[in-house]
């Protein structure tokens, strides 16, 4: 908006006008939005490395300690941040992956990889270990 | 189709105000007019003290570069007709001071410029009697992409690291580096990495991607500025463990 | 205090870059002001799209590319200028590319040339089809390398600064603040490119108003071939963007609205289904634009809501070698046309594209007017005649950049005792400039013409009057309409009264110098009372050598109005013939 005021002009010396970044930059734009959600996303994904060390620490030291440790993962505070976590890690990892072919240049037998490839393969590697994880825990 | 279309153009005129203003203009809207057809024919048929740049009109110089609708944009190749019925906001580039109306100050970006050593660096100049220096097609397509900036500065515009810190070298200094330091010619990787690895360097950014959306020529600075921190790291992890190595 | 260079560069544009680092490098004490209007990279080298010749391959020689030079410019080259083209031309874009300059290369590593218009063998140095975009950033940032380059980016040459016979430095505007200041030199390059935008079809930049032709017009040097303006062949229609010559070189066609390959009529030679270099649309552009105005007379073109086209066709090339070698026009058609050149046809008509004239210098850029230099475009040598090939130009303004560069720093390291500080004469100058600026631009009130009326009708009379072709009578009407709008432009409206980035001046500035222009073109067309190259007199179609073979030479008296004489040509060893394509 307007500012109806004299400027402070100094002949043969305009002062250039610099416009500040507003505190909520980020909601301006959906990329910055995206960004700042992927940025944040990061702390889940820490989040989840401290849920598995608590985990592993609960196996460690037997079974009732392990009843326990799933007992407060089924509390509802627990249970809500671990679902709020996972659509976050998904994001992360959609967003990371999206992104690498941008990051890295591959050549096999000196022709480029597209960076199609390079995604799906990335995807693909995340489902294979998905899947055997999976198999791993509820198989056998 | 409607035929005329409304321009909301910023204004500043430091002379006689602190601030911006915004003023309309309705212009004809024919569907092979673009933005900047627009803005001449405010200058020259409705009010001659509009100030912006321009010169090629054809994508290639760079100088027209504008925020049209909140999106950073060549006006020599954004069309009205895809703003109908509009309004059309145009304002200065955003993340530059603004000296007038819808020129902004880019000392700034040519200082950066500079101090990225943009020239081919060599420990021997080959004499011209010996020819050129080979350089395959191939050898070629490494650095070709990074090397077809117009310096339009739309990249500096979307990025909010340079919006934020000003000190930030920002996309196109990075990509230009990276043009050079991957041309089979160009020796001086070393020095420009001393450069650019200072705090405000590669490492200022975090990859929000958007400088490469709106880049008019496909360089893909988010793209350079990536693989320049993989190879400075490697660099860095190098030095670290062969003190006296492979440099 | 005004700021004191030895040498002062105007334009930093791919000449002026050039002898300013032809400078720095032939004396590094001597320091060097590159004064330009827009910042270097937006200079309009940077649109060039086809490439720049260089005799290279070992089947080509200097004689054969001098020949089809002095043939191309229909015998009116300085032969020992074209001798020096040749011969230096090879090593500066050798230069460049150790510069870094990207050019495109063949598989096995080695420079890779291309066909062009009007050569005989393939000589073409091309990156790409930006060669001029290359070059000028190559150039540019090469000059960064100079601490002894000092640039003035954004600062408005307004008049040139003569005393006593020799030029003392320029008066420019500094866009930023609307300061007025005199920047003192030993030595004055003029690199400020041609004036395509005195014609309303033009592929040149709104940059291109031949503001260096004019200040040394008006200083007193004259201008040289004025009446030498190139069409170039391809242009789009509305927007007059440049469809590089490299399209047809690739193998393009030109044809008119029943799908004939048209210049088979034209003396050009027999359509082939692959380029024939010297032939049919690798012909020279004077030949091919003159043929385009038969074809309208003959109702064989193609109408559109932007006038008259034919239509240039790329589709049997295939994707590839579009995507491969001219990848920009695919670009520039889609956008712009909304057509892709693979699968549909382009429309084109010839649209000014060069000035083949300029400030008169000789070999080394010099004008007679001492401290006085001229390099590029803005500079008539004149190596290309009454019409230039294409790919000549690129290596023009590398060789008499370089030539200008170091004839200008042996002049001014030379001088160097001769001045302690501008004489009163000088200042008085300034002072006056700086008045006169303040009181017709700034200060002024009133004004019923319109900046924008003027240039129309600038641009609209020497398109009807000198384009293509001329008659007398069209020319000594647009001689008299132009007197009038000079008269006119004396009571022309200013409404920006500011000082900050003041376009407004700048475009008035620019309309005054092309006004001037516009008269020195007129004026020489008028006295030239032949056909030759791209001057085309329908009152004289004949080529006269006898009472011809000269270059026009225009004086401003001091009236404003226009002294013509002429000075022979240089011959060395190609004596005039007749000129030959498609045999």
């Amino acid at each position: 908006m307007s500012e109806r005021l004299p400027p402070a002009y100094t002949e043969y010396h305009p002062r250039w006008l610099r416009p500040r970044m507003s505190t909520y930059w980020w909601l301006h734009r959906r990329s910055y939005l995206t960004f700042v959600l992927r940025e944040l996303s990061s702390i889940f994904v820490a989040w989840f490395v401290v849920y598995i060390l608590l985990l592993v620490r609960a196996v460690s030291r037997g079974e009732a300690s392990y009843q326990q440790f799933l007992a407060w993962s089924r509390s509802p505070l627990v249970l809500l941040l671990n679902l709020v976590g996972l659509l976050f890690v998904v994001f992360h990892a959609v967003t990371w992956f999206n992104l690498a072919p941008q990051a890295m240049v591959v050549r096999v037998l000196g022709r480029r990889v597209p960076g199609r490839w390079i995604t799906a393969s990335n995807y693909l590697a995340w489902a294979l270990v998905s899947a055997l994880t999976a198999r791993l825990l509820l198989g056998g | 189709m409607a035929d005329r279309i409304t321009l909301q153009v910023a204004r500043y005129r430091p002379e006689e105000e602190a601030g911006v203003t915004y003023q309309e203009y309705e212009v004809p809207c024919p569907k092979d007019w673009v933005v900047l057809d627009g803005l001449n024919f405010v200058k020259d048929q409705l009010d001659g003290t509009l100030s912006y740049r321009w010169s090629c009109r054809m994508g290639i110089c760079g100088s027209c570069g504008m925020t049209v609708n909140g999106e950073p944009k060549l006006t020599c190749a954004t069309f009205l007709a895809d703003y109908a019925p509009g309004p059309v906001r145009v304002e200065p580039l955003r993340n530059f001071p603004v000296i007038r109306d819808l020129v902004v100050e880019i000392g700034d970006f040519m200082r950066k410029l500079t101090r990225v050593k943009p020239w081919v660096i060599r420990a021997e100049e080959k004499p011209l009697s010996e020819g050129e220096y080979r350089q395959t097609p191939e050898e070629m397509d490494e650095y070709k992409q990074f090397s077809m900036c117009i310096n339009c500065m739309l990249c500096y515009a979307a990025c909010p690291i340079y919006g934020l810190d000003p000190k930030f070298i920002g996309p196109a200094a990075i990509a230009l580096a990276q043009r050079y330091n991957l041309d089979t010619r160009d020796e001086g990787a070393p020095e420009r990495l001393e450069i650019l690895s200072e705090h405000e360097g590669i490492w200022g950014c975090t990859f929000v991607g958007d400088c490469s959306v709106v880049c008019p020529k496909n360089v893909d600075p988010a793209g350079a500025i990536q693989r320049y921190k993989l190879s400075a790291a490697l660099e860095s992890l190098k030095s670290f463990v062969m003190p006296r190595g492979s440099r | 205090m005004t700021p004191r260079h030895d040498v002062l560069l105007v334009g930093g544009g791919g000449a002026g870059l050039r002898a300013a680092i032809a400078v720095a490098e032939t004396d590094p004490r001597l320091s060097i002001a590159v004064v330009s209007k827009v910042y270097p990279m937006r200079s309009h080298t940077v649109s060039a799209e086809g490439g720049a010749a260089g005799v290279i391959r070992d089947d080509d020689s200097l004689d054969e590319h001098a020949y089809d030079t002095i043939s191309g410019g229909d015998w009116l080259c300085d032969q020992d200028a074209v001798e020096a083209l040749v011969r230096e031309a090879p090593q500066e874009l050798l230069r460049l590319e150790h510069w870094g300059c990207p050019w495109s290369r063949e598989p096995d590593g080695r420079i890779a040339v291309r066909p062009f218009g009007g050569m005989k063998q393939m000589r073409t140095w091309f990156a790409a089809d930006k060669t001029g975009f290359h070059m000028l950033h190559t150039l540019f940032q090469t000059s960064l390398k100079y601490t002894s380059v000092v640039r003035y980016d954004e600062w408005f040459v307004t008049k040139l600064l003569v005393d006593d016979g020799r030029v003392h430095g320029v008066v420019a505007i500094e866009l930023m603040s609307g300061k007025v200041e005199a920047i003192e030199a030993r030595a004055v390059i003029l690199c400020t490119g041609g004036c395509g935008r005195v014609f309303p079809f033009t592929t040149n930049a709104n940059i291109k108003n031949g503001d260096g032709m004019a200040l040394a017009y008006r200083a007193g040097a004259p201008l040289k071939d004025m009446e030498f303006v190139q069409y170039h062949p391809t242009g789009l229609p509305f927007t007059g963007i440049l469809i590089t010559e490299a399209a047809r070189a690739e193998g393009g066609y030109l044809i008119n609205k029943d799908g004939y390959r048209y210049l088979q009529d034209y003396n050009l030679g027999k359509p082939e289904p692959r380029p024939v270099l010297r032939s049919m649309e690798l012909g020279p552009r004077d030949r091919l634009s003159q043929a385009f105005v038969k074809e309208v007379e003959k109702g064989r073109t193609i109408a559109t809501p932007h006038g008259q086209v034919v239509h240039l066709d790329l589709r049997h090339l295939g994707a590839k070698v579009i995507n491969a070698k001219i990848p920009f026009v695919r670009e520039l058609c889609l956008k712009y046309q909304n057509l892709d050149p693979v699968r549909d046809l382009i429309p084109v008509r010839p649209v000014v594209h060069y000035m083949m004239g300029g400030v008169h210098t000789d070999m080394d850029g010099a004008t007679p007017l001492a401290g006085l230099y001229a390099a590029g475009e803005a500079a008539c040598v004149s190596i290309n005649g009454a019409n230039r090939l294409g790919s000549n130009s690129l290596p023009e303004l590398l060789v008499f950049g370089a030539r200008a560069g170091r004839a200008a720093a042996t002049y001014a390291a030379g001088s160097a005792a001769d001045r302690v500080g501008a004489s009163p004469a000088v200042l008085a100058q300034v002072r006056d400039e700086q008045r006169q600026l303040a009181n017709e631009f700034r200060h002024k009130t009133g004004g019923r013409e319109r900046l924008a009326t003027l240039r129309e009708e600038m641009q609209k009379t020497m398109e009807e009057s000198a384009g293509i072709y001329r008659s007398g009578d069209s020319l000594a009407w647009a001689a008299d309409r132009l007197r009038e709008l000079q008269a006119r432009f004396a009571d022309v409206r200013i409404e920006d009264q500011s000082r900050t980035f003041n376009t407004e001046r700048v475009a008035a500035l620019e309309l005054s110098f092309m006004l001037d222009v516009a008269e020195g073109i007129v004026n020489s067309a008028l006295r030239r009372e032949e056909s030759r190259g791209a001057h085309q007199r329908t009152d004289f179609p004949a080529r006269d050598d006898q009472r011809f073979l000269a270059h026009s030479l225009v004086w401003r008296n001091a009236d404003g109005s226009c002294r013509v004489d002429y000075l022979p040509v240089t011959i060395t060893r190609w004596p005039p013939g007749e000129r030959v394509y498609g045999r």
